[in-house]
């Protein structure tokens, strides 16, 4: 009997939260169309814009650095062993110039962001939600959107892409550090970033970039979209956060792959 | 927003037949009353009873299950409409932006629709906020501030719309009784002043009996008399007089 009821039971809930996220999705799609509508009235909201990057870079700059610096070291410490052993050991330079620029500065700043600054977004509007602030700006008239959503949204896509321009050159001096001193590997400085010169092009920095500015609005969109469907007290606002940066992540990683191939296809 | 769009009008309200369930509890079963423009009309009835709900669905937050708000005529629930009057709310529980100063909160209105100069926003906020006995609070964060202080600024924030539909929720129910007594009298005035609809939810029988031009009595879920407060006393359902007569028997003398 228990068995049974207990299959059933989880098999509704499946199906109950497949059309919650086909749900959920639909309504983030509008949300940010209803955000990209408000664009024109951003300049009444710029005070709003400055005060959201402030607190985006005053939360995450320190971070950045330190995680990139560690992100090059450690792609350094991986490969660089393996590339000497087949004596090719002068392309670690360009190798850790690339993966740092194309793949680990965005994703990586876009996960910190989204633990950092999606979930104090969510974390936000939830309560601002769960505690009727939301309705009392509705009953003056105030669009939710225009108010809230638009300034976040637009200082993450702002902030996002700036912090990955600090993350890549910080990563690409981790993995130089480490080449230097690491004994096994024994790449200096002149080499590394001779090589780094030779392949690394602007148009693989842009490329990150764009990345970045992709993620940002998703991780923005989706922190904004779970506040505003908070539910409950303290309690809905907690699910909202771990909800926020979970689906923020997930999306990130699953987007990266088709920026990708998007951005390989462009490139050929 | 701008002044021309708004009507010249103060707004009547008309609820017809509202129907509200949440899940499993029927809320509003069939709710039914007229405000006239400039009308002050009360609504009575016991905790629980709905009335927060009821006014939700008047100023739109709420979308009835079937019945409809009409202002003027026209449905609530056309975005259109609720920009063409001046409405403003006062929650029950004040539901001031927390991240924003008193003063800040008391002129968001004006701000974000930027209405009037930073200069002369500064003096109505002022001005509105020695209405409700808290001047010079502009810099104090909400949270700082007690409920009935709270609830003092969401007055305050309310009047700075000038509205032409108001509605309370509760407006007396956290202040010591000389300040409600104030209360009462600004929202007496402010009806009178600006002829403004105002609708006004409340436990407070002295405020209700005092002020209102109609009461209406709402009580599980429907409303039950509507009448002048000279009616309401008279009436003779059980209920009402209930409601309206419930004193706290002298428990000691026994
Ligand atoms: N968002 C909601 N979700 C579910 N149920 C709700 C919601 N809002 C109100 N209710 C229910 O509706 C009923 C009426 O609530 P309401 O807040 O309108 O009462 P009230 O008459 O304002 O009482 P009080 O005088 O105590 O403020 C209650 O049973 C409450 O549980
Ligand atoms: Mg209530």
């Amino acid at each position: 009997m228990l068995p049974r009821l207990r299959g059933g039971l989880r098999q509704k809930n499946g199906r109950y939260a497949q059309i919650l996220m086909y749900k959920n999705i639909g309504e983030i799609l509008i949300l940010f169309w209803q955000t990209l509508r408000s664009l024109h009235l951003l300049w009444r909201q710029r005070q709003k814009v400055f005060d959201q990057l402030f607190e985006i870079g005053n939360a995450s700059l320190f971070m950045v650095c330190i995680l990139s610096l560690f992100i090059g070291g450690v792609i350094a410490l991986q490969t660089g062993p393996i590339l000497v052993e087949r004596g090719i050991s002068s392309v670690l330079g360009g190798m850790i110039g690339l993966s740092m620029c194309k793949e680990f500065a965005p994703v990586m700043m876009a996960i910190l962001v989204a633990g950092r600054i999606g979930s104090a977004m969510s974390a936000e509007i939830g309560s601002m939600r769960v505690y009727q602030e939301i309705d009392a700006l509705q009953t003056m008239n105030i669009d939710p959107v225009r108010y809230l959503v638009l300034p976040r949204m637009v200082a993450i896509a702002l902030a996002l892409p700036a912090l990955v321009i600090f993350s890549i050159p910080v990563g690409w001096l981790g993995g130089a550090l480490v080449c230097d001193f690491n004994r096994k590997i024994a790449v200096n400085f002149d080499l590394y970033f001779q090589n780094l010169r030779d392949v690394v092009e602007v148009g693989d920095v842009c490329n990150g970039l764009f990345k970045s500015f992709v993620f940002a609005l998703a991780v923005g969109i989706i922190s904004c979209h779970q506040g505003l469907i908070t539910r409950g007290g303290p309690r809905g606002i907690g699910r909202s956060v771990t909800k926020a940066v979970v689906n923020s992540i997930v999306v990130i990683l699953i987007l990266d792959y088709f920026l990708t191939r998007f951005l390989l296809y462009i490139h050929r | 927003m701008t002044d021309a769009q708004i009507h010249p009008e103060n707004a009547g309200v008309e609820v017809l037949d509202l129907h509200k369930s949440f899940g499993p509890n029927e809320v509003l079963k069939g709710v039914s009353f007229q405000v006239k423009p400039g009308e002050l009309f009360v609504i009575m009835g016991p905790s629980g009873s709905g009335k927060s709900v009821l006014l939700k669905h008047v100023i739109g937050l709420l979308k009835p299950d079937s019945g409809q708000i009409l202002i003027d005529g026209k449905s609530i629930q056309d975005p259109a409409v609720r920009g063409q009057y001046r409405m403003a709310m006062v929650f029950q529980s004040s539901a001031l932006l927390t991240s924003l100063t008193v003063g800040e909160n008391v002129g968001l209105y004006l701000t974000e629709h930027q209405l009037k100069p930073p200069a002369e926003i500064a003096a109505i906020v002022s001005a509105n906020l020695q209405a409700v006995g808290l001047q010079g609070l502009e810099d104090r964060m909400p949270n700082e501030l007690s409920g009935g202080m709270q609830k003092r600024v969401a007055i305050a924030r309310a009047l700075v719309v000038e509205p032409q539909l108001i509605l309370f929720d509760e407006p007396t129910s956290e202040l010591d009784p000389i300040m409600a007594v104030t209360i009462g009298q600004e929202i007496f005035q402010l009806n009178k002043r600006t002829h403004a609809t105002v609708l006004v939810v409340s436990h407070d029988r002295d405020l209700a009996f005092s002020i209102a031009d109609r009461i209406a009595i709402l009580s599980e879920g429907r409303i039950i008399f509507i009448g002048s407060p000279a009616e309401v006393r008279r009436n003779h359902d059980p209920r009402i007089q209930e409601f309206v007569h419930a004193e706290i028997s002298p428990l000691k003398s026994n």
